[in-house]
């Protein structure tokens, strides 16, 4: 029942927030449907029930060591999206509060669909219910963002569905019953049929990649993310693209029973590094502190498809990355947003002196730049050095010498930003905004408590999350 | 046995009118002809299901149905009326020319064919030509997506390559749950009222429907 | 081995009938837009009286601008004589004729844009020059039609290759054949035959300067192509060789007045379209022929 809940409660929220008729008072409904949604996500995290192996939506090992990481930033987000919303109240909030609860809803769908048909309705229902948030903000920009993201990824999510008629296709033809649960996929292990296995793979791959912004077909998310308020960037970084990398390793894994894992290894990994490389490259010529963002989330999806590819230390690796990352990334887009409002401009010929103009954003969002770049002590330092110890152990030093190349270039372009952002003094516009934005605890506050738990997961990290992933990576590495 | 034949087929007959309305839509170089053959692509998509049933079904009548209506008559009536109300130019204005696309297309078509054949088929499928019919949409599809600037004629694109994947999901009528089927319809449904809304927006923020204008974000 | 009297018999044939073929199309477009139009023997009459007039040569001219038309009609008439009139076959038939006919057919070309650069003026090179370039499409759709049918039959002899297969690939290599036919002999949508102005000219703009009797050797020549493209579309699609003689020239009879009248109905129907867009039709007749070309190749193998 409580998985279930997980699931109707947002969207339950939704429909709530859709009728609700107070404008002021709509916004507190995201905290407070999150703030259940967190303690379901937690009770469940500490207490997992027992899966039934045929059931199509369940609370498995595999959520339970991501969908908390989710719950928990969506939570902080929206308890920043009540001041957010109180800031911006020339615009109506009733589609936006309603959406946001119901991509909590299908992400928890997502997350738990344990069926390739229900995984693809959750995902697709996740990317339709996030084109509302896009443009929030009503300007021409935000529109054409919106509409980059609705093409590339309706044609991401169009592949995704041909590849799961493929691994359909590939069940019935060698006598699958045409139950099309994760279980029975890998179950019917060797016995599917190699060309369609592949084909399945190639599409869901580009599909599914395509929803967590891999290179090449990342191009939606500079745009979307550049557009967006902070919060829909926050929620779309941490959360959107982990149910993604969740339907990728589901999926990786029924490839893997049929025989074709050392196939889906070394695409994952290539399209991985490669990832990093272009994000590289992109994060040195940027100007844009909102965009950077999104090449540097870029870069963190290709450092989870590269541990994804590095069997079951790399996906260990890789989960605990999920985490370190959809917390640090929501504390750098909560404190862009501020930077922003404050500023009044987004790129680096604009903004100047943030140090002066809002200096506890600017040093969240300095401390942030730091943990995002696998500076210790915070938690991506330790989820990528172990990746990169998954790789030399799996004695591919040569990819591990690219990745860190890679990010010692991401860390060039993002220091060279921030810095420029920060340091100097102020541009005389930008005192008239941040005067109509202050800095207040409300906005602050969120995140900096990412950041904290961020900087807890990478000193002490929590001995039932150590669990939860060790509990999937043996779900996806034993099962049948 | 022998109706079976007749029916697999005048079911590989549409199919191929299917792919022959592909290459007249990346040739087409007008608006409202571009949509009618996405139109009838869809109607001529909507009858198959109705040849693959061996007796007569009432869900598969409904699907088949829906399948017809949206795709054949609300999806493109939207499209007419956006193009009607926005008054925008009824040239299509390609990125990549119509000679180039239609040998781009066409050159698909051969590869889809000379692909599933690497494809191995269960007995009742063999001689089909859902799968070639189906990839070659695709192939069809991306091309008019990358190729075409306007947005209207980028959502033909997205729809011709949505009725690819319909093709091959016929492969699928006996085996998948009805669940997941109704699902996927809802979900393409809301999905291209969605493209619908943002086309509109679109139209009044820009005052055309030229994506070539959406130029503003770049690197 | 033939009689002399049937050569003699068929060369009248090609030589009396052809000129009817444009007469039939003018009298079909006159009679949609509701006029009385020309008689339809008119061509008849041009031939007759140009034939007794002279000749204006300019200064420039060298011996070609005579001789190109000369050729011209010999070619067609040539390739008119290799093509096999159902269960008659022939007048000449041998291994690989086909290769001659193709070739021929682009010697009548090369030498009619040949004599009509020999004048030196802008128009006649312009014409020219559009001339050649459809033709590299509409030749490469010829040439494709062909191999549809010598992959279908496995033969390079034409008398043993216009054996048409029934069905989708029939149709598709009529349509294409038509798009071809309509191409080549410059009927409308490709060029406008009727046309005045020179700017819009194919076909016309080569012949502005001629006169006399190579003016009727080419209008001559011109009307011979037509029945031509219309004999080898038929004999590609229907199975005439298989008929009795006198079903198999019915037959024939009817469906070259049939192509004959559709050419007409789309020249009252259509207008002529933009020189850009001219090329995307000739990439269709290609792609026609050759997924005609597929479907055979492929209906070979299983």
């Amino acid at each position: 029942m409580k998985p279930l809940l997980l699931i109707l409660l947002p969207l339950a929220g939704a429909v709530l927030a859709a009728v609700w008729p107070g404008e002021r008072t709509r916004p507190w409904l995201m905290p407070v449907f999150g703030l259940m949604h967190t303690v379901l996500a937690f009770w469940l995290l500490f207490d997992p029930p027992v899966v039934a192996p045929g059931a199509w939506l369940a609370f498995d090992p595999l959520a339970r060591a991501v969908l908390p990481a989710v719950s928990l930033l969506f939570l902080v987000c929206a308890a920043y999206g009540v001041s957010y919303l109180r800031v911006r109240s020339e615009r109506p909030n009733r589609v936006f509060v309603a959406m946001m609860l119901a991509v909590l809803g299908l992400l928890s769908a997502g997350h738990q669909a344990r069926h390739l048909g229900l995984l693809w309705i959750a995902t697709e229902g996740v990317t339709l219910a996030a084109v509302p948030l896009l443009h929030f903000n009503g300007t021409a920009r935000a529109i054409e963002a919106t509409w980059k993201y609705l093409l590339v990824g309706g044609t991401g999510i169009a592949l995704s569905l041909l590849g799961s008629f493929c691994l359909s296709y590939a069940s019935l033809h060698s006598g699958g019953s045409g139950d099309l649960t994760f279980v029975a996929l890998a179950h019917q292990g060797a016995g599917l049929s190699r060309p369609w296995v592949l084909s399945a793979w190639v599409l869901l791959l580009v599909g599914y990649g395509t929803k967590m912004g891999l290179a090449p077909m990342h191009t939606w998310k500079p745009d979307a993310y550049g557009e967006a308020p902070g919060i829909v960037g926050a929620i779309l970084a941490g959360g959107v693209t982990t149910v993604a990398f969740t339907a990728v390793l589901r999926i990786r894994a029924v490839v893997s029973a049929a025989g074709e894992g050392a196939i889906a290894d070394r695409t994952l990994l290539a399209i991985g590094l490669f990832s990093m490389l272009v994000a590289a490259l992109f994060l040195l010529g940027t100007r844009d502190f909102k965009r950077m963002l999104a090449y540097s989330s870029v870069e963190h999806m290709g450092i989870l498809s590269v541990g994804a590819a590095l069997g079951g230390a790399g996906v260990w690796a890789a989960l605990f990355h999920v985490w370190s990352n959809s917390l640090t990334k929501g504390a750098l887009f909560l404190s862009a947003g501020n930077i922003n409002r404050a500023a009044g401009g987004r790129t680096m010929d604009q903004v100047r002196g943030m140090s002066i103009i809002a200096p506890q954003s600017a040093a969240i969002f300095v401390a942030g730049m730091f943990a995002v770049t696998a500076c210790p002590p915070f938690g991506p330092f330790f989820s990528e050095l172990r990746v990169v110890r998954a790789a030399f152990d799996a004695g591919r030093s040569g990819a591990a010498a690219m990745f860190l190349g890679c990010m010692l270039f991401a860390f060039f372009g993002l220091t060279r930003l921030v810095f420029a952002i920060v340091d100097g003094r102020p541009r005389p516009a930008s005192s008239i905004t941040s005067r109509r934005f202050p800095e207040n605890a409300s906005v602050v506050m969120p995140p900096l408590i990412l950041l904290a738990f961020s900087l807890w997961l990478g000193l002490a990290t929590p001995t039932v999350l150590l669990d939860a992933w060790t509990g999937a990576v043996a779900q996806l590495y034993l099962a049948p | 046995m022998e109706r079976r034949c007749r029916v697999s087929g005048t079911l590989n007959l549409l199919i191929g009118l299917a792919m022959g309305l592909n290459l007249l839509a990346l040739a087409s170089s007008r608006l409202p002809t571009l949509i009618g053959a996405v139109a009838v692509q869809g109607v001529v998509l909507g009858v198959m299901p109705l040849l693959m049933e061996h007796q007569f079904d009432w869900i598969v009548a409904l699907v088949a149905l829906g399948t017809m209506a949206v795709k054949g008559f609300v999806i493109p009536g939207l499209l007419r009326r956006a193009m009607r109300t926005a008054s925008v130019d009824r040239e299509v204005e390609p990125s990549i020319g119509f000679v180039a696309s239609l040998l781009l297309g066409s050159g698909g078509t051969i590869a889809a064919v000379a692909l599933s054949r690497a494809l191995p088929l269960l007995p009742e499928h063999a001689g089909s030509l859902l799968v070639p019919g189906s990839i070659a949409s695709v192939l069809t599809g991306f091309v008019l997506l990358i190729g075409r600037s306007k947005a209207i004629s980028q959502v033909c694109g997205y729809l011709v390559l949505e009725n690819g994947i319909y093709l091959f999901g016929l492969l699928l009528i006996h085996a998948t749950p009805l669940l997941v089927e109704a699902g996927i319809l809802l979900d393409v449904t809301v999905g291209i009222f969605v493209t619908g809304i943002i086309v509109d927006r679109i139209q009044r923020a820009f005052d055309s429907l030229d994506t070539r204008k959406l130029n503003v974000l770049r690197e | 081995m033939m009689s002399f009297l049937e050569i003699v018999l068929r060369v009248a044939g090609w030589l009396v009938l052809a000129p009817l073929l444009p007469g039939i199309i003018n009298k079909v477009k006159a009679w949609v837009a509701g006029r009385r139009g020309p008689p339809v023997l008119q061509l008849y009459y041009d031939l007759g009286r140009l034939w007794q007039k002279g000749v204006v040569l300019s200064t420039l001219a060298s011996p070609g601008f005579i001789a190109g038309p000369a050729v011209t009609w010999v070619a067609i008439f040539g390739a008119a004589m290799l093509l096999p009139l159902g269960p008659a076959g022939a007048a000449l038939s041998f291994r690989g004729d086909v290769l001659l006919l193709i070739y021929l057919l682009a010697l009548a070309r090369f030498c009619t844009t040949w004599a009509a650069l020999e004048t030196g003026s802008a128009f006649e090179g312009m014409g020219a020059a559009r001339e050649v370039s459809y033709a590299v499409l509409s030749e490469a759709a010829l040439i494709t039609a062909v191999l549809t049918l010598s992959v279908h039959t496995g033969s390079v002899t034409l008398a043993t290759m216009l054996e048409p297969a029934a069905g989708a690939g029939a149709a598709l290599l009529g349509a294409g054949l038509f798009c071809v036919l309509l191409a080549e002999n410059c009927r409308v949508p490709f060029d406008d035959p009727n046309t005045h102005l020179e700017l819009t000219m194919i076909h016309e703009a080569m012949i502005l300067d001629h006169s006399g009797p190579p003016l009727a050797a080419i209008l001559h020549g011109a009307a011979m192509k037509l029945l031509f493209f219309a004999l080898l579309l038929i004999e590609a699609v229907v199975p005439v060789g298989t008929l009795s003689p006198f079903a198999a020239a019915a037959t024939l009879a009817a469906s070259v007045l049939a192509v004959t009248v559709a050419v007409g109905l789309v020249e009252s129907l259509l207008a002529r379209l933009a020189f850009r867009r001219v090329p995307l039709l000739l990439t269709t007749a290609f792609l026609l022929c050759l997924f005609a070309l597929l479907v055979a190749w492929k209906g070979g193998a299983a």
